[in-house]
């Protein structure tokens, strides 16, 4: 039987470094989400929500729990596989955007596909692509630098999207832009959710930006502590 | 990821940040160039002495006449009319000894056509040519015949050649030394500079006994100024020494309480401290090479370690976005050794123009091995691979998140 598209069965995280008697980053977090969502992952800092991203995205390895994708279990993947998962079927966008800055827009944009192993024009051709769905196709040869904070995050979704990912995880996406700014790259993951049906996973702790998804989870000190539809500002008005 | 991508992506890594490319490459290019042009300015030194040690003839001594006095004046060695043919010829027949060229000199001007030339002239045997070491390059040389009948005959030593004749073949021709006619037998081939820097190529060579009687007179008939002695080898020379002198001595008529009235001068032992010497200037200039490439070393260790860092949070993103680990390692270490072989290879030439614009300016030779520029080449590529390595290594086994969190 194939499973859900992600599926976590009591998830646990204890980081080595931390002293001892303090409880774990993250408790038997038992949750699933289906191909095709918008999650909003909500909680204070400490509560365990980037600790949950960073474990979906195999970005790092859980100390306990199982982790299933597909129903396969990734939870104890080599290094490399876990490389080859990210690449092909995750898509990072950080809030401190996370461009290298030595390179170009496109250069960026290609580098997930330089993993992948795809030949140089093919790379190029599909960056600018991107670059122009994301709307910064004039800034295709322009070091990350010499763009605004939402070009620059902008250049990072469209990274994200290189090798066309099933899921998109977007740590705090909006944390270091203006409140224009930040709908404005709202609306792109909500209209990249809605057309391509790209499944989307979004940590943030502003409640007007869990308002573009569609599900809402909650966590605090480590656990969930609520799963459920977004009920949107209108509906409560 | 291809091997050809790598090495763009590498290529392009490098070229992104031009200040930590070249601040890298410096120290190689410092070590490297160092190295090499220490040793080309010291191993070119040593070859320059080898050769004059080696021009003067192998397992030499020369026995100096005696110092005269006239009146209260008292001149120097080789002066007092005290050693003969005959002497040589005795010393000829000592067990330790493989040849003997008793040498007659003199100066005086010669002259072609509308050329004319002071030099040296030296009046020697047949043996002068092999206990020197110095062979005659065309036409013939001096023979037994021509000691005997005194003819007038002439070797020329390159430099005359040059001064006298200017495109013309000289053997054969007829040229005047001191005014009279002498036939050019043939020319000697190029000997270079003595230990003390004389040019050895400005003399002629003729027979012993044409010098004697003919062209600068001799009151002492048979006298020679000083006498060459090859020993048999090289550990005959002490004992070669002590024979001739015993001989002379004997010869001589000398009471033992009396000074010797010769001088024996064992060659060997002069060049034997040359050699040493510029052995030791060789040596020096290798340790100050050495010290150079071991500050570059250093140099190249601390700017990889610290740019390897600092890139800590790039290779987090680097794997976020799906490297693996030998992705990772292998833009590095590419990254590296291109540093390497582009810092060596300016580092060589930049001692190989060094070397040659030192040796240009100050007149001295320079000489380079390949085998020097390897080693330097070795140290220094080796040096900044492992620095370039391990701390990459050391980035890519941490878990993604964590080089993310590097600052």
């Amino acid at each position: 039987m194939a499973g859900r598209f992600i599926e976590v069965e009591d998830l646990g995280k204890q980081y080595e470094a931390a002293a001892p008697g303090t409880p774990p980053a993250l408790q038997s977090v038992s949750l699933a989400i289906d191909a095709g969502e918008f999650v909003a992952v909500m909680g204070p800092s400490g509560s365990g929500k980037s600790t949950f991203m960073n474990l979906v995205g195999l970005l790092d390895a859980p100390t306990s729990g199982a982790y299933r994708l597909d129903g396969r279990n990734v939870a104890g993947l080599s290094p490399d596989e876990a490389a080859h998962l990210r690449n092909l079927v995750f898509g990072f966008v950080f809030q401190g955007f996370n461009l290298l800055k030595r390179i170009t827009a496109a250069e960026n944009v290609a580098l997930p596909m330089v993993y992948a192993g795809l030949p140089g024009a093919e790379r190029r051709r599909r960056a600018l692509e991107l670059l122009d769905k994301v709307g910064l196709a004039p800034y295709a040869d322009s070091m990350p630098n010499r763009l605004s904070g939402g070009q620059q995050q902008r250049v990072a979704i469209a990274r994200a999207l290189a090798n066309r990912p099933r899921l998109i995880l977007a740590d705090e996406p909006t944390g270091n832009l203006d409140t224009r700014t930040s709908r404005e790259i709202m609306d792109l993951f909500a209209a990249l959710n809605r057309e391509t049906g790209v499944t989307i996973l979004l940590v943030t702790h502003e409640q007007d930006i869990a308002q573009y998804a569609k599900r809402l989870i909650r966590f605090k000190d480590g656990r969930v502590v609520h799963d459920g539809a977004v009920v949107h500002e209108e509906a409560l008005a | 990821m291809s091997p050809f991508t790598i090495v763009r992506e590498a290529a392009r890594s490098l070229g992104a940040n031009k200040l930590r490319t070249g601040l890298t490459m410096l120290g190689m290019v410092i070590g490297v160039a160092a190295v090499v042009l220490m040793l080309a300015v010291g191993t070119g030194a040593q070859n320059q002495v080898n050769r004059a040690v080696s021009s003067m003839g192998s397992n030499l001594l020369v026995i100096l006449s005696g110092s005269t006095s006239a009146g209260t004046l008292r001149f120097g060695s080789g002066n007092a009319p005290t050693l003969t043919t005959g002497d040589a010829e005795a010393i000829a027949r000592l067990p330790d000894v493989q040849a003997v060229a008793p040498t007659f000199p003199g100066g005086g001007q010669v002259a072609y056509g509308v050329n004319n030339w002071a030099t040296q002239v030296l009046g020697v045997t047949p043996e002068y040519t092999s206990v020197r070491d110095w062979p005659v390059d065309a036409g013939d040389a001096i023979s037994e015949t021509d000691v005997r009948s005194a003819t007038r005959v002439a070797l020329l030593g390159a430099t005359v050649v040059e001064k006298l004749f200017d495109t013309e073949d000289p053997v054969g021709k007829t040229i005047r030394i001191r005014g009279q006619p002498f036939q050019v037998l043939g020319v000697l081939k190029k000997k270079g500079q003595s230990l003390d820097g004389r040019d050895q190529d400005d003399s002629i060579l003729v027979p012993i006994t044409t010098a004697q009687a003919k062209l600068f007179g001799n009151r002492f008939p048979g006298t020679v100024r000083f006498i060459f002695v090859q020993a048999v080898s090289q550990e005959a020379t002490a004992a070669a020494e002590n024979d001739i002198t015993l001989l002379l001595r004997q010869r001589h008529r000398i009471q033992p309480d009396a000074e010797d009235d010769f001088t024996v001068r064992n060659l060997t032992q002069v060049a034997e401290a040359a050699s040493a010497t510029a052995r030791i200037l060789s040596l020096m200039l290798g340790a100050i090479g050495s010290i150079s490439l071991l500050v570059g070393g250093i140099g190249i260790m601390n700017i990889m370690l610290v740019s390897v860092t600092e890139r800590t949070r790039e290779i987090g993103i680097r794997m976020a976005i799906g490297a693996r680990q030998r992705d990772v390692l292998m833009q590095f270490l590419l990254e590296a050794l291109m540093i390497c072989i582009v810092g060596g290879l300016i580092g060589i030439a930049i001692g190989v123009a060094g070397a040659l614009v030192i040796g240009k300016a100050m007149q001295i030779e320079v000489a380079f091995s390949a085998w020097v520029m390897l080693v330097a080449f070795a140290v220094s590529a080796a040096t900044g691979i492992f620095f370039g390595f391990w701390p990459a290594r050391r980035a890519a086994s941490l878990r993604p998140v964590e080089a993310l969190r590097h600052e």
